[in-house]
């Protein structure tokens, strides 16, 4: 019975690969979402990318995606479903589909994935990131300058590297100017709830913040801050309709042209599985214009940014003090090496939180 | 003349019969006119939703995998509605139950302990759901407490005790810092049925699962009492049937069914302990309970029916760009009209004349 049915399984693969393949003259992209893409963060700006990439390559290449495939069972299901449509390169754009992605591309040899911001590659399966805390570390900078009270409010998703991070360089850069500045952290425990973001922000500005900055992806916080009268920092997407007299900037996810490229390189046959973790000098990400600031902060905000992009400064410089007073270990020569900011696990002296599950 | 509701005088068995198959069809109806006004052509829609996935030996694997969880939790809750006890909180019950079966995985991890394991995480998982669905039910009997909101809101703590586990103790010591515990071991994963598929073992367990229910149901004294005091109260009492017992009991048996769905789903497709192990399973599956008219093979048909929805809605986002929203919009008008066409099974329609008073307000 089993042979039977290993037998008629293999009959319709084949079928299907067979099929698949005529079908393709174009080359087939694949993108799976995390939310909506009426969501103005996060996928939104994956969807403005592959928007820029069909624009740029459209007479060479379909391209289809599947939005809200939840970071569960499903995901497995989802992603296989393009690979069986004929997509030959495909966009997995959230963590959470890491183990997934993999079990996939182990199963396609001949199917290429990229999967953002995860740690685990395949042979067909490269990573993309961007250095985001370089942003927040120009953030920090901005909001210890235009904080009166000297607290800031943070609005955490999970307490993983990404995120702590991110954190860090913020109250590292803030610390330059304004020794004491404090944070308040909350953590929301998703990326994407509008309720839960904004609750989030009034407990922070009920707790003194007067500059709300954030790690999730709507642009609720904004709203709140901007009810309110203080500033904030937008998330992924340029925030300013939500907030125009509220937002400073905004880290924007700008994967355009890392798409572009890595699309290319398949139509070229020249693609290979690559761990690609860009800054500010490879527009992985970019920073919305500075606004609702003086032109002093606004200079220092823009010398800071030239200055990383140029290299000649480095967020996570040595030395580096942990929480609990001691000096954290620096493998990369002055600054703290790529593995250690991935992998980071604790909070730097100044900030007056405990990580979650430390 | 007007258009009124009338209640039969009884039950209409002939519509009880037509009305799903009258649901489906008003359904397709509705949804050709959608397709049409988004400008997709309605026929090759209908077949990406409803065809295609049936054609190939893939996604009958996948509406098998799918169908799974929403079936054997959805047969736990209908003996629960059946009897009269609203469990609603089967999304709690199916985590826990991942939770506590997790913890034997976890806890063998690396030892090459053998083949217990898996069993001995199923055996734990069920134990686990039902204590978990007993804590409503005895608040109901005891303290007259509304199970409903009690079960309700035992979700919320478990997916919260579930979070606090894979960021804290259980959290993959390799896995930097993201919430997750370990891949299991290959003695602690549910086996597959076909090399390469995802079809596991869990799909005969929701077989068996919905055989035995039909039993209980139509051939055990045990089935008779609940079916009695969920329709009959009073005949019940009469009868010497103790109707708080069998809230304990169709909870217990409910929320093992949901707990064991947790394991399965957990040492089957998704391989680890980690948040968002559930797309709302637990609540999907009362909307599969009553698609399935409470009864075992109905579910069978609504669980497979709906995730074929499932299925189809993926296929076509792929195949002809039709938004997701789409596809809930499907879900969401089946709904209306199984619910829409079941009132016709105790109603009809009847034309009045307009001179006739109408008392308003009532009725």
């Amino acid at each position: 019975m089993r042979k039977l049915f290993l037998a008629l399984a293999t009959g319709l693969l084949l079928a299907g690969s067979v099929s698949a393949a005529s079908a393709a003259d174009k080359l087939k992209v694949g993108f799976i979402y995390l939310g909506p893409i009426g969501d103005l963060g996060w996928t939104y700006q994956h969807d403005l990318a592959r928007q820029a990439l069909v624009k740029e390559l459209g007479d060479k290449i379909e391209t289809t995606y599947l939005e809200n495939v939840p970071e569960g069972p499903d995901a497995e299901r989802s992603i296989e479903q393009l690979v069986r449509a004929g997509n030959k390169l495909i966009f997995t754009t959230s963590f959470g589909y890491m183990d997934p992605t993999l079990k996939v591309a182990k199963k396609y040899p001949n199917v290429h994935f990229e999967h953002a911001t995860g740690y685990k590659r395949n042979p067909n399966m490269s990573t993309y990131s961007a250095k985001w805390w370089q942003g927040r570390y120009i953030q920090g900078l901005i909001a210890a300058k235009m904080s009166k009270s000297g607290v800031l409010g943070y609005i955490g998703s999970f307490p993983i590297p990404e995120v702590v991070s991110g954190i860090n360089a913020t109250m590292l850069a803030a610390q330059t100017i304004n020794p004491g500045i404090k944070v308040k952290i909350i953590w929301a425990n998703t990326w994407f709830d509008p309720g839960k973001e904004a609750d989030a922000a009034k407990a922070l500005i009920d707790q003194g913040a007067d500059v709300i900055m954030q790690h999730t992806d709507s642009p609720a916080a904004m709203q709140i801050a901007s009810e309110r009268g203080k500033l904030a920092f937008g998330q992924d997407s340029e925030m300013i309709k939500f907030g125009p007299k509220t937002q400073l900037t905004s880290i924007l996810d700008t994967w355009g042209p890392y798409y572009i490229e890595r699309v290319k390189a398949e139509l070229a046959g020249t693609w290979k599985s690559e761990d690609s973790w860009g800054g500010l000098d490879s527009h992985m990400f970019a920073m919305a214009p500075y606004t609702n600031m003086p032109d002093e902060v606004k200079k220092m905000a823009e010398d800071a940014q030239a200055a990383i992009t140029a290299g000649k400064l480095h967020p996570f410089k040595c030395p580096i003090v942990g929480q609990d007073g001691k000096p954290v270990e620096c493998k990369g020569g002055d600054h703290l090496d790529d593995g250690q900011i991935l992998g980071m696990n604790f909070y730097v002296k100044g900030i007056d939180d405990k990580l979650p599950g430390k | 003349m007007q258009l009124v509701l009338e209640k039969r005088a009884e039950r209409s068995g002939t519509i009880a019969l037509v009305s799903p198959l009258l649901a489906i069809g008003l359904t397709i109806v509705t949804m050709v006119i959608l397709f049409a006004i988004l400008g997709k052509n309605p026929l090759l829609a209908l077949h990406a939703y409803f065809i295609a996935p049936l054609t190939d030996g893939y996604s009958l694997q996948e509406i098998a995998v799918k169908a799974t969880p929403l079936v054997m939790i959805a047969i736990g809750l209908s003996l629960c509605y059946l009897a009269n006890a609203w469990n609603i909180g089967a999304e709690g019950q199916f985590l826990i139950g991942a939770v506590a079966g997790s913890w034997i995985a976890v806890r063998t991890q690396g030892t090459d302990a053998g083949a217990w394991v898996l069993p001995a995480m199923l055996v734990l998982a069920a134990a686990a759901g039902a204590l978990y669905a007993l804590i409503p039910a005895i608040c109901k009997v005891k303290f007259g407490a509304s199970e409903i909101l009690t079960s309700l809101m035992l979700v919320y703590v478990a997916d919260l005790f579930l979070d606090y586990l894979v960021r804290g103790p259980w959290r993959d010591p390799h896995g930097f810092n993201f919430p997750t515990t370990a891949e299991f071991d290959p003695v602690a994963t549910v086996p597959l049925l076909i090399e390469g598929g995802r079809l596991h073992l869990g799909s005969i367990i929701a077989l068996l699962v919905v055989a035995a229910a039909a039993i209980l149901l139509a051939r055990t004294i045990k089935g008779f009492e609940i079916r009695v005091v969920g329709a009959a109260p009073r005949a019940a009492r009469f009868g010497g049937f103790n109707a708080n017992q069998l809230i304990i009991l169709t909870f217990a048996v409910s929320g093992a069914l949901a707990g064991l769905a947790g394991i399965i789903e957990v040492a089957g497709p998704v391989g680890h302990l980690q948040p968002g192990i559930s797309p709302g399973y637990g609540f999907t599956a009362i909307i599969v309970a009553f698609l399935g008219r409470l009864n075992p093979v109905g579910i069978l048909i609504a669980g497979l029916f709906l995730a074929l929805t499932f299925i189809g809605g993926e296929q076509a986002q792929i195949a002809m760009k039709i938004p997701l929203d789409v596809t809930k919009v499907f879900q969401g008008i089946l709904l209306f009209y199984v619910l829409a066409c079941d009132s016709l099974i105790l109603y009809r329609f009847k034309l009045v004349s307009s001179n006739r008073q109408v008392p308003r307000g009532a009725g």
